[in-house]
């Protein structure tokens, strides 16, 4: 404010201003109250932890909201839009370029610079780099998340098989083998053609990036995609692999517990899932493999969820504490035997309790080989774009070449007011 | 005060209340139609492009608009005549005077209409599952090969337009109800002694009195099933192979998904235009009929 109001209205003002916080206050709590949304069930999870921090720090009071996770990304929107974000939010990684490009989220570099709880080395290096946009860590990894192989062990030892797949070529083999032995009555895999996840994660394996030029044009059309394209429509050709959305399985886990299918590409929730709803007695039939990659065990996709403050946010110190409180080992350990959500950090595999399970295994060994999706504001639509193309594909209205054009054709152009913002910004800064 | 003045004063609140929460928004989303409002605008108000008709143009020449019309064509034209059919039947069905029950079965026929789409739309997901789903099973048992309701491309708007029309026809069969209980007992008194038969008596009797009604019932329907959008939302997601995917699906999937305001409002306005046709259709040819009859 350029000018001083006289000192008494001033002194008015604040009284007056005093009275009213006094009195909103006092019902609730003295100190700060920090907002702090949470997406799907973590928030339950997240009740559990906060009396211990709010013990340790008995002037900040935190509430939580929980928002759904299929309304999450419209709300985080419409709060942007209407100016009433939180002071800190749970967030998808896959969406933190795009709040970054609202200019929503507060740096946090020279915060992670000094702190004694949180260090970059001790994170999965793919999970922290889902943060980092354009050299700018905007959020701390607060669980991971993969996809990789469910089994059926007995099953694909019925079929003659000891040991999962390594790579594509066994595990091509190893379904054909399943479907011929059970005279079609199993399937392979169960691959969701509305998910985009397993198609990604397939894709990813390649080392190409999935867009080119800095984001600003698809890169469908390079051959290390469409090799990826080709397999994962060849599954489906080679009638190893029913075409079903996951509208038509219904109860996956059933059907899995029932064999009609051996392999199921998904993530770490299943673990809990396959747990609760299968009998005691299959509990030992099942397990996880690492997901196999062209030529050994490949690289999967960095998902998970990371913990963002928000540029608007008074409270940003103490947002910055609870962050901090979260990410410590310990209470990422009880996190993960509240919910089953991994932690980030590979100081907390260390427990006996991630450490001792078996199921878990796989995951270990997946998390040091992930790799993030294209950090584009963009990404969640051109995805949703290439898995629609990819089903057409798989239901044989396009050939590999035509769907990869059509993918790169529509990626351009999702992607043009990238370019137009881009190269504004650098007519800006010359 | 002279009585043209008196009667803006009267009429100021509802102009003032329709002004600010109809017409202020509408030219709003036009104006917004003709930019490139997106996440780049929210962020930075000068990444704000006016656009003229670019997005229209751009509409105009994407398949999936195309293939959203066609499937909202395919599901008014089917789906208005089928919910219109079981709406009259049914009331007809009522006004007999050999019912019985009435009240019991007019609450039970009106009950889909109150429910909620969603939970709703859930169990029906179930009801059509290709494996385990009721419907399958019992069109296995009457010798007919299952069908996949849910996968098929072909199938699944077919199954939408049935649990729509499930969901809807109780709410036009009360109104239709009404209007056949207004039709003066004397007139088919009269058609009878003369000796006509029940299908005459539904025929110049039933039709013609009801047809002001019917017009407006179908006028009502045909601008609700334009705006078919819940119903593939919660029961196959736009698929399979986008074969449910509605104009308003669009519209929702451009603006609340992807932030493409400007893409969405042009969705809406092209809807608005395609809507306006059709009811201007209905209304010219209900009027010829009205004075035929």
């Amino acid at each position: 404010m350029t000018h001083r109001p006289p000192a008494r209205i001033a002194a008015l003002f604040t009284g007056f201003a005093a009275v009213l916080l006094a009195g909103c206050t006092a019902s609730t709590h003295s100190g700060t109250t920090l907002e702090f949304w949470t997406i799907g069930r973590e928030g339950e999870a997240v009740a559990q932890l906060l009396p211990a921090f709010e013990r340790a720090h008995p002037d900040i009071h935190v509430r939580v909201q929980q928002v759904p996770l299929t309304a999450a990304h419209e709300k985080l929107l419409t709060a942007y839009a209407g100016d009433s974000l939180p002071d800190l939010t749970q967030i998808g990684n896959t969406w933190i370029a795009e709040f970054a490009a609202l200019h929503a989220l507060v740096p946090l570099q020279p915060r992670v610079a000094q702190s004694k709880l949180i260090r970059a080395d001790d994170y999965f290096a793919s999970a922290w780099a889902t943060n980092v946009i354009d050299g700018t860590l905007y959020g701390i990894p607060w669980y991971v998340d993969t996809r990789l192989l469910f089994y059926r062990a007995d099953l694909l030892r019925e079929a003659g098989f000891d040991a999962p797949p390594r790579d594509w070529a066994e595990w091509q083999a190893q379904m054909h083998a399943i479907r011929r032995t059970s005279h079609d009555t199993r399937w392979g895999a169960l691959l969701p053609t509305n998910e985009y996840d397993q198609l990604l994660a397939l894709a990813l394996q390649q080392h190409v990036p999935l867009l080119r030029d800095g984001g600003r044009y698809g890169n469908f059309e390079s051959a290390a995609f469409q090799r990826a394209l080709a397999f994962y429509a060849d599954l489906f050709k080679r009638g190893d692999v029913p075409a079903w959305t996951n509208v038509q399985v219904g109860n996956p886990w059933q059907a899995f517990g029932r064999g009609q299918f051996v392999f199921y590409l998904s993530g770490p929730w299943n673990i809990g899932e396959f747990r609760k709803r299968l009998p005691a007695s299959q509990q030992g039939e099942w397990s996880t493999a690492q997901l196999p990659g062209p030529d050994g065990p490949g690289d999967s996709v960095a998902y998970g969820s990371s913990l963002v403050i928000l540029r608007h946010s008074k409270h940003q110190d103490a947002a910055w504490k609870l962050i901090e409180y979260l990410s410590r080992p310990d209470v990422q350990v009880r996190f993960y035997e509240l919910l089953g959500d991994l932690p980030a950090r590979r100081s907390a595999w260390e427990s006996p309790v991630l450490k001792g399970d078996p199921k878990l295994r796989a995951f270990r060994a997946q998390l040091e080989h992930m790799r993030p999706a294209p950090q584009v504001p963009e990404w969640e639509q051109i995805v949703n774009m290439m898995q629609q193309v990819a089903a057409r594909a798989v239901a044989g209205e396009l050939t590999i070449d035509e769907a990869a054009a059509q993918m790169d054709a529509q990626a351009d152009a999702i992607l043009a007011k990238r370019r137009w913002v881009l190269a504004r910004q650098h007519e800006a800064i010359p | 005060m002279n009585r043209n003045a008196a009667a803006w004063l009267f009429l100021a609140p509802a102009l003032l209340v329709l002004g600010v929460f109809f017409l202020l928004p509408v030219l709003a989303g036009l104006g917004l139609s003709l930019t490139d409002y997106d996440l780049y605008a929210l962020a930075d108000f000068r990444n704000l492009r006016f656009v003229g008709l670019a997005n229209y143009w751009d509409l105009l020449h994407r398949p999936l608009f195309w293939a959203a019309l066609g499937h909202t064509l395919y599901f008014v034209i089917v789906g208005v005549p089928l919910s219109m059919l079981a709406s009259l039947g049914t009331a007809l069905l009522l006004n007999a005077s050999a019912a019985r029950f009435k009240p019991f079965f007019r609450t039970a026929l009106f009950a889909p209409v109150v429910t909620t789409v969603v939970a709703v739309a859930v169990i029906w997901r179930y009801l059509f599952n290709t494996q385990f789903g009721v419907v399958n099973f019992v069109l296995t048992h009457l010798g007919i090969p299952p069908i996949d309701w849910l996968g098929d491309p072909h199938w699944a708007m077919p199954m939408i337009m049935l649990f729509a029309v499930w969901k809807n026809f109780g709410y036009n069969m009360i109104i239709l109800l009404a209007g056949l209980q207004a039709i003066p007992t004397d007139l088919y008194e009269a058609a009878r002694i003369d000796g006509a038969s029940a299908w005459r008596q539904f025929r110049h009797i039933t039709l013609p009195a009801l047809t002001p009604i019917l017009l407006m019932v179908g006028i009502l329907t045909v601008s609700g099933y334009f705006q078919l959008f819940a119903e593939p939302y919660v029961i196959t997601e736009g698929g399979p192979l986008q074969s449910t995917v509605s104009v308003l699906y669009l519209m929702y999937d451009q603006g609340f998904k992807w932030w493409n305001m400007g893409t969405a409002s042009a969705v809406a306005f092209l809807l608005f235009l395609v809507m306006f046709a059709a009811t201007a259709l209905m209304w010219r040819f209900g009027e010829g009929r009205e004075n035929l009859a």
